[in-house]
């Protein structure tokens, strides 16, 4: 039978399914089930847990369990976020892998501790600085906090990348049936031929891991081969799912728990004999443009729903370039976009 | 079959623990379900609520702008999403400490003293939060008494005294809606 | 038939925990010592091949080229934080960070005092200079008052730009901390006690006792305009003056 779970305790129990050795955190709502359970979890089974003095010690520590050869993650929420970019931009450069939680809230700022989207600039167009990418899962049900999370080492190990879970307050405060559905790796198993681990210089030449190239060339080269990377995470990474899109007339595009919420409506409007579909990006990097692009048929319309003043929805315009109108319903502040909203822009988009 | 219910109350009603045992009752009936709490400062001294979503189809957001069923705990509960009750909105009402009675139109009221019956019955006024569970059980012929219990020893492992407590409290609710 | 010839005994060579990199460090440069000493002292424990090395921002940020032991980089100021991430999922490395008075006492405190706090096993080896000799010498936390630096033209001031910190001084009322000792590398005496210090700070480590924390002042001759061997008079004069060697605490000897 499925269990009854909380979104924050289903992203700890996948990450843990996964193998996560290792998980540093700080207290920032909505996300403190996660270190709370992990305190738990994690010494149960013999793996590391512990509350780092601040949110940039906790991905610097993750840096390091990662540059040891373990799987290892992070969470926080927004504010909290911007204070890992600076790990996550070297994890980037010294090509590590690591996976990053982000429970979205309510900015800029301190802002407030409801749900919010208004992270995805940050997210996808690199929050940290520098020439990088990673890949940005977006969990729009407790059953994808758990998938995701299971999923997000898997991709952290296989392009030696870290991943982020952009998730927000409402799905990881919420509780929903779910099935765990992955087996349960060994922690202390080393994935994918780790062939570039600190494990000390034992009949080998001593290895070193870095992000800083001063050579003439070096760091050119060394982004060029990054992009080599990016290229095949965006070709063979690109995940979405898409509902009733074959005949509509408009196109509403949501993730994460507008894409719930727009799901509801697009079915409310089909009801009312309304043509409507929806594309929900899973993964918000690499996006779905291709899709998206293929959608934007003569005559149709989009509907981007975000919890933010506008931001994937530049993303949907690039990929729709300029061949359908584009219409913005957003919900900033953390706002959530109810049914009714997206029904009613629905109704007057078909006129 | 969709149900959009609001529990709401102060904290330390146990309006939380409420709607998790409703959303486990829905889940032990097969159907579809979400639980979502008023969570952070809100949860400290004044008011408390969760809202449980219960279907046969797929759940689209877990929290409700309007609400088919609002279990009212307290009256600062009540005044709060009372006006966010739907047509046809079934409230139920702790009359023990909501003395006024609240009118609303297309509206079903269901008084029930739970706190009262929760402390001359039980002997523990913090039962009242699964006696109003009960009286919404009663009302909802896809959700079963039997489903609850179980929902309910889900929810207190290990402790057998307090199960016993709630499994009476279940009872009382239920066997006191019509 | 004796062998006439006397046979050919080594006496000084290159410690195997360095590798034959020519250093870049400037002439009359602390670090060059201080990098020898670490080095010796993990060779003479035996420890070389399971030992992992944190490299900082700052001068000692090419570090890896030196030391003949797997490295890792480190964002700046926080190498405490990536060390307590690799000891705490591989117990049995010995792990060391290298940094400099910038990197663990300005942007890195709260790193440096909470790996400390926690009593973290790991080995730290902080290089006080009393300047940001990296990007051109401007004003550290170990600046001295009245110090020049790029930053405090007019000399360091205490209202302005506050006081020097005492790393040792400071770490010293926390409980995690096992041993911390301050020493210096300006005459031969002085290198022989700080090769002690650093070698019982990896000792520590072997041993599972704790956090360890050497802090060795050093000459930056090229950033103070003075020559190498003013410099070295500097130290003695000046800089032990504000920072007096000798052990804050060692709880290994309790």
């Amino acid at each position: 039978m499925k269990q009854l779970v909380k979104g924050n305790i289903a992203l700890c129990e996948g990450a843990i399914a996964a193998g996560c050795k290792a998980y540093f955190g700080y207290p920032i709502t909505p996300q403190n089930e996660v270190p709370a359970h992990m305190s738990k979890r994690m010494v149960e089974l013999g793996r590391v847990f512990l509350q780092a003095e601040s949110e940039l010690a906790a991905v610097n520590m993750v840096l390091g369990a990662s540059a040891a050869g373990y799987r290892a993650m992070t969470s926080s929420s927004s504010p909290g976020i911007s204070l890992k970019q600076e790990g996550i931009s070297y994890l980037a450069g010294m090509e590590l892998p690591a996976v990053i939680a982000n429970i979205q809230r309510g900015g800029p700022g301190l802002g407030n501790i409801a749900g919010s989207q208004a992270d995805y600039f940050q997210a996808v167009k690199g929050g940290g600085h520098g020439d990088y990418r990673m890949i940005v899962l977006a969990p729009y049900s407790v059953q994808e906090m758990y998938d995701h999370a299971y999923l997000a080492f898997e991709l952290a190990d296989k392009y030696r990348n870290p991943v982020m879970l952009l998730t927000d307050g409402v799905v990881g405060q919420m509780m929903e049936p779910i099935e765990a559905r992955a087996g349960n790796l060994d922690a202390e198993k080393k994935y994918f031929n780790k062939d570039w681990v600190l494990d000390g210089c034992a009949g080998r030449k001593p290895r070193l891991l870095r992000s800083l190239l001063m050579a003439e060339g070096d760091l050119e080269k060394h982004n060029r081969e990054l992009e080599k990377k990016y290229k095949s995470m965006s070709s063979d990474e690109v995940r979405f799912e898409s509902l009733e899109t074959d005949d509509a007339e408009i196109v509403v595009v949501a993730y994460g728990i507008s894409a719930r919420v727009a799901k509801t409506a697009v079915k409310k409007a089909r009801q009312e004999g309304i043509k409507a579909g929806l594309i929900r990006p899973v993964t918000l990097w690499p996006f779905p443009s291709k899709t998206i692009n293929e959608n934007a048929r003569s005559g149709r319309k989009f509907l981007v729903a975000e919890m933010n003043l506008g931001q994937m929805v530049e993303d949907v315009k690039l990929a729709v370039s300029g061949r359908c109108p584009v219409e913005f319903l957003g919900r900033p502040g953390g706002g959530l976009v109810n049914e009714q909203e997206i029904f009613e822009n629905i109704q007057a988009m078909k006129g | 079959m969709k149900d959009k219910v609001i529990i709401a109350g102060f904290g330390g009603q146990g309006v939380l623990l409420a709607g998790m045992v409703l959303a486990q009752t829905a889940l032990e009936e097969g159907l579809q379900t979400t639980w979502f709490p008023a969570y952070g400062a809100e949860m400290r001294g004044g008011s408390a609520n969760s809202t449980v979503v219960i279907s046969d189809e797929e759940i689209g957001s877990p929290v409700a702008v309007a609400a088919s069923v609002i279990i009212a705990m307290s009256d600062q509960g009540l005044g709060r999403f009372l006006p966010r009750a739907e047509q046809n909105a079934v409230v139920i009402v702790n009359s023990s400490l909501i003395k006024n009675r609240p009118e609303k139109d297309g509206v079903e009221f269901i008084f029930v003293p739970a706190s009262d019956m929760a402390d001359t019955k039980i002997g523990d006024v913090r039962m009242a939060n699964l006696i109003m569970i009960g009286a919404y059980v009663k009302k909802r012929k896809e959700l079963s008494l039997e489903s609850a219990k179980k929902a309910c020893a889900k929810a207190f492992p290990g402790k057998p005294k307090i199960l016993e407590m709630n499994m009476k409290a279940l009872e009382l609710g239920f066997n006191y809606a019509k | 038939m004796e062998a006439r010839e006397k046979e050919l005994r080594k006496v000084y060579g290159k410690p195997e925990a360095l590798t034959s990199t020519p250093h870049l460090y400037c002439p009359g440069c602390g670090h060059g010592i201080i990098h020898r000493l670490v080095a010796e002292a993990i060779d003479e424990l035996g420890v070389r091949e399971r030992t992992i090395g944190i490299a900082p921002v700052g001068c000692a940020v090419f570090a890896y080229d030196y030391f003949n032991v797997d490295v890792s980089e480190a964002p700046h100021g926080r190498p405490p934080a990536v060390a307590t991430g690799i000891k705490r999922v591989s117990p049995e490395k010995i792990v060391f960070t290298y940094q400099g008075d910038g990197d663990l006492a300005a942007i890195g405190t709260a790193e440096t005092v909470h790996a400390a706090n926690r009593g973290e096993n790991i080995t730290v080896i902080f290089v006080n200079n009393a300047n940001y000799g990296m990007t051109g010498g401007q004003m550290a936390p170990t600046t001295i008052i009245g110090q020049k630096t790029t930053t405090t033209p007019f000399g360091r001031e205490a209202k302005r730009d506050g006081y020097p910190i005492k790393v040792c001084e400071l770490l010293s009322s926390l409980e995690g901390v096992s041993y911390l000792e301050r020493v210096a590398v300006n005459n031969p005496k002085n290198v022989i006690k700080a090769k002690k210090a650093i070698k019982k700070a990896f000792e520590n480590q072997v041993a599972e006792k704790g956090f360890s924390l050497v802090e060795v002042l050093s000459q930056c001759p090229v950033d103070w305009g003075m020559t190498p061997k003013d410099a070295i008079k500097w130290v003695e004069e000046t800089m032990m003056k504000v920072f007096p060697l000798g052990v804050y605490k060692d709880k290994g000897s309790i």
